[in-house]
């Protein structure tokens, strides 16, 4: 085709290039604004730049100091919110997807029921529970409550992966003499690591990304993430906004990261999940 | 992790009877294993989604002060949470509020990033580069992305007053410090936020589209527009369903970005029935009033699955 092309085709193709150029820009312009307020911290409350002149990292440093270790406790839940979730619905995805239980589709079926319990409502049942359980103000407590954000999500996304699974293989192992922990343990892992791959991604990002349960399940400082440290930055630090983005900074490169490291994989899962 | 673990079905088998396994015995141990791999999952999601829509219902009939946590001590009160809550004018408006900005944002999502998928579906240079870097605003949590807003939004020394005074002028717009204001900017927002799930999906559903069906169209001489409402988006209808549905689901219940915007403010113009329960629960610390007020959010939700559903199923007949 491209040899093909007349100059007046290609010319719209530019401009094409073009308006692409300019919806980007609108869409990211508040990412950028975020770091550019982040290296001005001494605008305070004033006007800030359009470019940051003479960029200024004291404010990276502060939000470092200041914010660094919610960074921590955000990567500490996020990953055992990953760890719990992947544990928890692997297995049942394959189950869902090869046993024919009496029931799977129930049980498929409410899991996608449970996107439409709200997060306050949890929230506000899980918290008098966890009062009684001692779970408040404690690592595990989160991770599970993190954990529930992404189990139906990767129930869903997994099942219907395993569904294609090639049937002879797993009966082949089951010729072979494995039980069906060791056929799933040694041959459907294995063949399913894109799958979970996605789904651990989107369980991290959504446990990084929360909010609701950091700001209900916690009374004192003890379990902070980085959501719930920015929001309360605010509510403290009302004239440091230098500070205030570049902590918004650091928690957004997490996303960033996993964006440029597997982005094959986000595309899947957001294509994945919603229609099957 | 601990919860996780899926134990072996635990049957002791009489001893002298090993020899000769007995069939319907096997297949009962073996279902019995297979149930083992769902149920972890199963009663996770009884604990974390189902006992909480229970808990929630009995809890609006109990009386929660900030003393219950010492005391443990909850009465129940009968109807008096959904009397004192009902009776709040502060209920029906942010009921209004719900369905306005659920609405709001459900319409300005759907139609950019409809726009936008028909725009990406063109090839030219840098297209697939720059229709993934869209995503990235979707990946930066929600509360950040609502204080960086914040920013701004800021009446006085907000970039974007700045950026209108160089058009006209129209003067520093509170947007959100304005009761008038408030509510369409947090819809904004949202909007801004949900544009590239919007897109992505619906340019998969693009994608999908047989060449012919434009080609036959081109040949009957259909224009543009023709060919957008004939072909394109009939054809896309499923897809289209799926990213409302979902859409909805996911914005009917948001919390975080209105409290990182305008906490509920200014005076309750923001004021939804998700912030409303966060604030009834956890700031006065009155459980049952939350209660209630997240019942009528989960019924919200129950009416429009209903809804949905019988669309769904005259539309199969």
């Amino acid at each position: 085709m491209a040899s093909h092309t007349t100059a007046p085709a290609r010319g719209r193709r530019l401009g094409s290039t073009a308006v692409g150029l300019l919806i980007l820009g609108v869409m990211l312009f508040p990412l950028y604004w975020m770091l550019n307020t982040a290296l001005q911290p001494e605008s305070g409350l004033l006007q800030v730049d359009p470019v940051p002149g003479d960029p200024d990292l004291s404010g990276f440093s502060k939000a470092l100091g200041d914010q660094g270790g919610h960074l921590l406790t955000s990567l500490v839940v996020s990953l055992g919110a990953v760890a719990v979730c992947l544990a928890v619905s692997a297995p049942a995805a394959y189950g869902l997807a090869r046993f024919g239980l009496r029931g799977s589709r129930t049980i498929v079926f409410g899991t996608l029921i449970t996107q439409m319990v709200p997060g306050i409502v949890i929230a506000n049942a899980l918290y008098t529970s966890y009062v009684d359980l001692g779970l408040v103000n404690s690592y595990f407590g989160l991770m599970l409550a993190d954990a529930s954000l992404g189990i139906p999500f990767s129930i869903v996304l997994m099942r219907s992966f395993m569904v294609s699974l090639p049937g002879e293989v797993l009966e082949a192992a089951e010729i072979d003499g494995a039980g069906p922990v060791r056929t799933f343990v040694r041959v459907v892992l294995p063949m399913s690591r894109n799958s979970l791959i996605t789904s651990g991604l989107f369980a991290f990002l959504f446990a990084w990304s929360d909010f609701m349960f950091a700001l209900t399940l916690n009374t004192t400082d003890d379990v902070k993430p980085i959501t719930l440290g920015i929001y309360q930055y605010i509510g403290a630090h009302v004239g440091d906004w230098g500070s205030v983005m570049a902590a918004s900074v650091l928690s957004a490169v997490p996303a960033a990261v996993l964006l440029l490291l597997a982005q094959k994989h986000i595309a899947a899962g957001i294509t994945g999940g919603s229609v099957k | 992790m601990t919860t996780s673990t899926v134990t072996a079905p635990a049957s002791t088998r009489a001893p002298g009877t090993a020899a000769a396994p007995d069939p319907a015995r096997t297949r009962r141990r073996r279902r019995l294993a297979q149930w083992g791999f769902v149920a972890p999952a199963v009663v996770f999601m009884l604990l974390f989604f189902g006992y909480p829509l229970v808990r929630n219902v009995v809890m609006s009939f109990q009386h929660y002060t900030p003393k219950t946590f010492f005391t443990g001590e909850a009465p129940f009160n009968g109807t008096d949470n959904w009397a004192a809550v009902l009776q709040d004018a502060l209920f029906g408006k942010a009921l209004w509020h719900t369905l306005v900005f659920t609405a709001g944002s459900l319409l300005g999502q759907f139609c950019v990033g409809l726009a936008l998928a028909v725009f990406f579906n063109r090839r030219f240079p840098l297209g697939g580069v720059l229709r993934s870097l869209i995503l990235l605003p979707w990946l930066v949590p929600m509360v950040v992305s609502g204080i960086v807003w914040r920013r701004i939004l800021d009446q006085d020394t907000g970039v974007l007053n700045t950026f209108l005074d160089t058009l006209g002028p129209i003067g520093h717009l509170p947007w959100l410090t304005s009761p008038d204001l408030a509510l369409l900017s947090v819809i904004l927002v949202n909007v801004w936020i949900g544009v590239p799930f919007n897109m992505v999906i619906l340019y998969g559903g693009l994608q999908e589209i047989p060449k012919e069906l434009y080609e036959a169209a081109s040949l009957d001489g259909a224009s543009a527009w023709r060919t957008f409402r004939s072909v394109t988006l009939p054809v896309l209808k499923p897809v289209i369903t799926v990213v409302l549905v979902l859409g909805f689901m996911s914005t009917v219940k948001i919390l975080d970005l209105i409290l990182a915007l305008t906490d509920g403010g200014p005076a309750d113009a923001t004021q939804t029935l998700g912030t409303l329960t966060y604030q009834n629960s956890f700031v006065e610390l009155d459980f049952g009033a939350g209660a209630v007020v997240g019942n009528a959010l989960i019924l919200v939700s129950a009416v429009f699955a209903v809804l949905y559903l019988r669309a769904d199923r005259t539309e199969g007949k």
